[in-house]
């Protein structure tokens, strides 16, 4: 795609729901209001490990403002999950809990305050069953089986891949590196705790509002659990709080607030605390890896061999395809021909981990890009220069199926080379003060959905009429990350118009066409290719009633600052409105959608649905720490961004994507842990669980780098994601570089960095990280041919396409 | 949403109605100044009292006097904002400032009074946690339950002392003047705490903390460490205060009192002795750290691990002592 | 038990009858219908619920509405003057300082009451003045960007960092 001047497209503007978030107009789940609204509280177990022997609710249903209550068998005896693989969920625990937080029953009651004391008075028997808080402990008690599914006992998944010779690439490299490393669980934290509300009306449909990332997961799901046609149900995302793969599942609070509200005819509110949240979690996988790779003398790698064991949780949740995501996305960023995976993933009695913001990708990235400065040091090479010079090709596999399009990686590690002054820091800081570099990929949106299927990934309708307005539908959720306001700016910049003439329809399974949701940064390029190719189609019946009417061939025509006009000749043109009308008049009713798929691109082997993207964002990424050599304290005061966007759509919404991904990463290598202790959850407070405030976020230098690619509308990849990845590694590399001690896990705290720098003094190892990997059998690896070097086409046929 | 336990709530105008209220309705009420400390043990039901009694009207407890002869004297319905602004206190007594203005955030610290934060809640991770979380651990000894989590085997609980400012006012010589049924009484500040994670106070339920009354600064130099994690919301893991009186290069006088460390401030007495006669150089330094670390003992209930709290005794009283000395931070491990 | 009570709230006087124990966060938002206050954790943990006493940032989810009677709360709802936006909001709003936007009402109230006591902070001043105020989208840059920004449109002079007006239509450092 050629670059053009745009109108709308590069500038900076404001989102358009900017102006009702800052007069705090909008309205989030929590604060809707209904008639006769009753509220909801769920009742959750004490119990890591249980048998659910009994529950007597009739103590609860005789407090006065209570309307009803429910347990398990007042529902569907159907088990849920958000992927068919692993539908392993009750929305209230019937015969069993699996975690503390398990919930077993739910009130709803004229207040909250009501429903919180009819909670406590409904009386379960439990029957307590050992917990398994560790991967140690789920895989030495087969005995006490979690799920009565899975790969084993406790064992959820394990995958085993092999692409090319992995043996001959280690036996032909100058060195080769064995490193283990753990990435500690923690969660998204959204400012916004869950909420729903919702009605089960008098015709007997059922709407739901949300704070949810995805109403067409939640729309399809509810459909399945209550055993209720789709059609009769409505699911509206309402504005989101802040999700980062939090509110990406369908969840208990959801279900019983839909079963509630059908049996008192009321609408039915229901708000977690903060404390629940930690409980619902969905969060980062706590991964334990082994890395074994293959270097030249040049730091090119030969080979690689990866091995990574998650602690899932309670319950399947997105795991399996975390459990592949933690090996998939090692080989976009660097040319690795001969490549090996082997993953597993163990129920553990704690809330579930699934997809928090990279998605089981920055776990792998931190060992990677650890491993990769450990080797650079040992062959002399700087540890900049090494990643530059093996870059993956553009337009090129790699060796598990996955097609790199753009990759703008090599400038990005120019720029922030150069913005960062490393070649002067490097090697001559003084003593406490070190700087580190990383680099890393994320995909721009998920090729394959969470259900197969042969139907759009995103959909948008476009429609004008008479009056000049123009209106988007479209099923994409802003969680904050601006993603109506893009669908705006696309449209108007097809269209010629400005984007406050335009107005968005999101996330109604009444009215908009289906998107599957906000998560793998799919929403700007799936959707947004869906609404330009929607406005393109309107646009095209536009132009042919202009024409007509100016007696001009109708590519002749062009649209700009809110006109359908002859370029040559720009006073022989109509005003927008007036266009429309004359389409209006010519066609009829102008509503035309646009449809989205992905290329279907998947390596052909099972798992290979989990890696493929329509392309991939890069980044690079340099943080300047201060290490107190006394307390251990990293302080990071200064990190540099450099992220290919492709394209960026509105520079100041992708800088803050950049911005809060690296503030979150900061948050996950410093301080951020989901820990337990006696079988519950440690720290499940905004206090305890520690998340960096204005105090601990140091500037941030972002630099856009615009690779252009053709998959992306206008050439953009995502932005919501990437970015978090290489700081938390670049982090690793600086303290190492400010005191000479190796942290091999996260979180780096204060703790980890002085026993470290003590062993040092001592003369011992100077690394802390994982001394053991569990015992374990993988399944015998997936042999399949490695797809490294074989040429990717230009632009990749898709479905919807035309 | 958390929500507070249904309570009344008295608002007396005179500290002698108040006194009198708390008599009157015995072990069911509980004082509120600002509610930052209370209220949220309320929501969790770490305190349940059916009647509150609140300070927040009495006029007199609030505001910041000069008694005669030097002294300062602060109202303990002063708000924390308030106490760490104020000229006087940043010029003369800098580590009561430098405490309450460390304490939480602007907001709390907007709501918050030097009272309450005296008089704070000793914290654990086994006790602050909501109702349903302690249930799912059979409670404590704090609340509830029978044992202490921390130290099963412990007759006693263990909760730790989580002030930033009754270190920094302990080594600053500080009085606390209390009004309860037999009258006023004034102690110094260190009587006022007891090594219990439950009785942490001397003074009685119903006896209300009016003033607190700082002695005449005589060029004393003073100084208070925050050890935390963050930079604000954080609770001491360990707090240091220091007061040096000096007579020329000589210590007079040095109190050094760590808090977090213990259900109580920990008043460092021998490191405090070892320096008095002294030229206060690096290595009297080392020697008083090394004096204070020893016989801390912090438990695994706090942010940060034990031994690392420990640790840092001797790190962060070395560094208390080099601010004051003059010295900067020092360099190696 | 309700008692009835009377509070000035963005410069009205409103009546309640509530329960003495429900907080000025439950109070704001259930009874009063301004739902602009938001909760992210109902203990203080968190800033989400910052609004303003007699100008000064306060936790909601810890103020009663018994103890607050008398002096002047202010919410983000009251931060525009009729239909025209407060120079922060529309400083916020140009900026993509609001991601999310749950964080906002508390942060724009809390910049509102800095700005009235220092009108020039350095951006280190923004940053001490919102320490209390959680937000897990925006990595705070362009919230200061927006604090920054606001005070020079407020006061008129540059702030003694220097904060400049950004050039309309200008795209920011790009490749």
């Amino acid at each position: 795609m050629k670059k053009e001047r745009f109108s709308i497209i590069g500038q900076s503007l404001p989102k358009i729901d900017a102006w009702a978030k800052v007069a705090g107009e909008t309205k989030y789940a929590d604060d809707l209001i209904l008639p006769r609204m009753a509220h909801a509280k769920l009742l959750r177990s004490p119990h890591p490990h249980a048998l659910v022997k009994r529950i007597d609710t009739t103590g609860a249903k005789s407090l006065p403002g209570v309307y009803a209550v429910i347990t398990g068998h007042d529902l569907p005896r159907v088990k849920f999950g958000i992927l068919p693989v692993s539908q392993d969920e009750e929305a209230l625990c019937v015969e069993k809990v699996r975690m503390v937080g398990d919930a077993v029953a739910a009130v709803a009651a004229a207040d909250e305050e009501t429903a919180e004391r009819a909670t406590e008075r409904i009386e379960v028997e439990y029957e307590p069953l050992r917990p398994l808080m560790s991967i140690e402990e789920a895989l030495a008690h087969p005995e006490a089986r979690i799920h009565e599914y899975g790969d084993g006992p406790n064992v959820h998944k394990a995958v085993s891949l092999q692409f090319g010779d992995v043996e001959a690439a280690f036996a032909r490299a100058d060195l080769v590196r064995e490193d283990a490393f753990f990435f500690e669980g923690n969660t998204h934290l959204p400012m916004e705790q869950h909420a729903a509300v919702a009605h089960w009306a008098a015709d007997g449909k059922l709407t739901l509002w949300s704070s949810t990332q995805t109403p067409h997961y939640v729309h399809r799901l509810l459909a399945k659990i209550l055993d209720l046609p789709p059609a009769h149900i409505r699911v509206i995302a309402a504005p989101v709080g802040g999700g980062f793969g939090g509110k990406l599942d369908p969840f208990a609070h959801e279900i019983a607030a839909c079963r509630l509200s059908q049996l008192t005819g009321r609408p039915v509110k229901i708000t977690l605390t903060r404390e629940e949240v930690f409980y619902v979690h969905r969060g980062r996988h706590p991964v334990l890896m082994w890395i074994k790779t293959g270097f030249t003398k040049d730091g090119a790698i030969t080979g690689m061999h990866f091995r990574s064991w998650l602690d899932g949780g309670a319950y399947g949740s997105y795991g399996v395809a975390s459990t592949f995501y933690t090996g998939a996305l090692q080989t976009v960023t660097y040319k690795i021909p001969a490549y090996r995976f082997e993953g597993a993933r163990v129920f553990t009695n704690k809330p579930p981990c699934g997809p928090k913001r990279g998605h089981g990708t920055p776990q792998p990235r931190f060992a990677m890009e650890c491993q990769i400065d450990k080797a650079a040091e040992q062959l002399g090479l700087d540890p900049a220069d090494m990643r530059r010079r093996n870059l993956a090709e553009p337009f090129v596999k790699t060796a598990n199926h996955l097609t790199v399009t753009t990759i703008g990686l090599g400038e990005c590690i120019d720029r922030v080379v150069e913005a960062s002054g490393w070649r002067e820091k490097r090697g001559n800081l003084p003593a406490g003060k070190g700087i580190g570099i990383a680099c890393s990929s994320y995909l721009t949106g998920a090729g394959t959905a969470v259900y197969w299927n042969d139907m759009p990934h995103s959909g948008v309708v476009v429609r004008a009429d008479r009056s000049g307005l123009v209106a988007v539908l479209c099923g994409a959720t802003d969680i904050g990350q601006g993603s109506d306001s893009i669908l705006a700016y696309l449209v108007a910049e097809v269209l010629g118009i400005e984007p406050k003439d335009i107005r968005v329809h999101p996330a109604d399974t009444d009215l908009t066409p289906v998107d599957l949701g906000s998560y793998s940064s799919r929403v700007t390029l799936m959707a947004g290719n869906a609404a330009i190719q929607a406005a393109e189609r309107l646009r095209e019946k536009i132009f042919a009633a202009v024409a007509r009417k100016l007696e001009v061939p109708a590519e002749q025509l062009a649209v700009g600052e809110r006109r359908v006009f002859v370029p040559d000749d720009p006073e022989r043109g109509v005003s927008f409105p007036e266009a429309v009308v004359l389409a209006e008049s010519m066609w009829g009713v102008l509503a035309f959608p646009g449809s989205y798929a992905p290329p279907k691109r998947a390596g052909k082997y099972k798992g290979g649905g989990v890696g493929p993207s329509p392309c991939y964002s890069y980044s690079a990424c340099v943080v300047e720490v201060d290490v107190d050599r006394q307390t251990g304290m990293v302080t990071p005061t200064e990190v540099w961004i450099a992220h290919d966007v492709g394209r960026a759509l509105n520079p100041l919404l992708v800088e803050g994507q950049v911005e809060g991904s690296i503030y979150m990463g900061l948050g996950e290598v410093l301080m951020e842990e989901q820990v337990f202790r006696k079988g519950v959850h440690k720290i499940p407070s905004m206090l305890e669980y520690k998340s960096p405030t204005t105090l601990e976020t140091p500037e941030i230098h972002t630099i856009l780098v615009e690779s252009d690619d053709p998959e992306g509308p206008f050439g953009a990849k995502e932005a919501g994601q990437g970015p978090l990845l290489p700081v938390i590694p670049a982090v690793a590399n600086a303290v190492y570089d400010a005191v000479g001690v190796r942290i091999d896990e996260t979180p780096i705290t204060p703790e980890k960095v002085t026993k470290a720098m003590d062993r040092k003094r001592q003369g011992k190892s100077a690394r802390l990280g994982p001394e053991r990997l569990p015992v374990f059998t993988f399944p015998e690896p997936k042999i399949v041919e490695s797809a490294f070097g074989q040429p990717a086409e230009a632009v990749a046929v898709r479905p919807f396409a035309s | 949403m958390m929500r507070l336990p249904p309570f009344q709530y008295l608002a007396p105008v005179s500290v002698a109605d108040a006194v009198k209220l708390m008599a009157d309705h015995g072990p069911e009420a509980m004082l509120v100044a600002g509610g930052t400390d209370l209220y949220p043990n309320m929501k969790r039901r770490q305190f349940e009292p059916t009647v509150l009694v609140g300070l927040r009207g009495i006029r007199d407890l609030a505001g910041v006097r000069q008694p005669g002869a030097g002294a300062l004297a602060i109202g303990a319905g002063t708000t924390l904002t308030a106490v760490a602004r104020h000229p006087e206190v940043r010029v003369r007594y800098a580590a009561l400032a430098t405490a309450a203005g460390a304490v939480s955030t602007p907001q709390l610290r907007n709501m918050g009074t030097l009272g309450g934060n005296v008089c704070v809640d000793t914290r654990c991770n086994y006790y602050n946690q909501s109702y349903q979380w302690r249930k799912a651990v059979n409670f404590c000894m704090k609340k509830d339950g029978e044992i202490c989590l921390v130290a099963p085997g412990s007759p006693r609980c263990w909760a730790v002392s989580s002030s930033d400012t009754a270190p920094a006012l302990w080594s600053l010589g500080a009085s606390v003047r209390l009004a309860g049924l037999a009258g006023e009484r004034t102690i110094p500040i260190s009587a006022l705490y007891q090594d219990d994670g439950i009785q942490y106070l001397t003074k009685q339920p119903g006896e209300i903390v009016t003033e607190i009354v700082l002695p005449p600064a005589e060029g004393a130099r003073s100084v208070y460490l925050k050890l935390r994690r963050r930079g604000s919301f954080d609770f001491p893991v360990l707090g240091v205060a220091a007061t040096l009186h000096m007579k020329g290069e000589i210590v007079r006088q040095a109190r050094i009192v760590l808090g977090a460390v213990a259900s109580l401030p920990r008043e460092s007495v021998e490191a405090g002795r070892l320096m008095v006669g002294e030229r206060l150089t690096p290595e009297l330094i080392d020697r008083a750290a090394d004096a204070a670390y020893r016989p801390a003992k912090p438990l695994d209930n706090t942010d940060l691990t034990h031994p690392y709290r420990k640790k840092m005794v001797r790190v962060y009283v070395a560094r208390a002592l080099r601010r004051l000395a003059g010295l900067p931070d020092e360099g190696e491990t | 038990m309700k008692t009835l009570l009377t509070l000035t709230v963005n410069g009205e006087e409103r009546q309640v009858f509530v329960a003495v124990h429900k907080t000025l966060l439950e109070v704001l938002r259930e009874d009063l219908g301004l739902t602009g206050t938001k909760h992210g954790c109902e203990l203080g943990e968190c800033g989400t619920c910052t609004v303003l006493a007699d100008g000064e940032p306060v936790l909601s989810c810890l103020a009663l509405p018994i103890e607050c009677q008398g002096r002047e709360i202010k919410t983000v709802e009251g931060m525009a003057h009729g239909s025209q936006l407060h120079p922060l909001q529309q400083a916020f709003a140009e900026l993509g300082a609001a991601q999310c936007g749950y964080c906002t009402p508390g942060i724009l109230l809390t910049a509102e009451a800095l700005l009235i006591q220092n009108p020039a902070p350095t951006r280190d001043e923004v940053r001490h003045a919102l320490a209390g105020n959680l937000c897990r989208c925006t990595g705070y840059t362009k919230i200061l960007d927006a604090v920054e920004l606001a005070a020079l449109r407020m006061y008129g002079s540059a702030s003694r960092d220097g904060a400049e007006e950004p050039e309309a239509t200008s795209p920011t450092r790009r490749a």
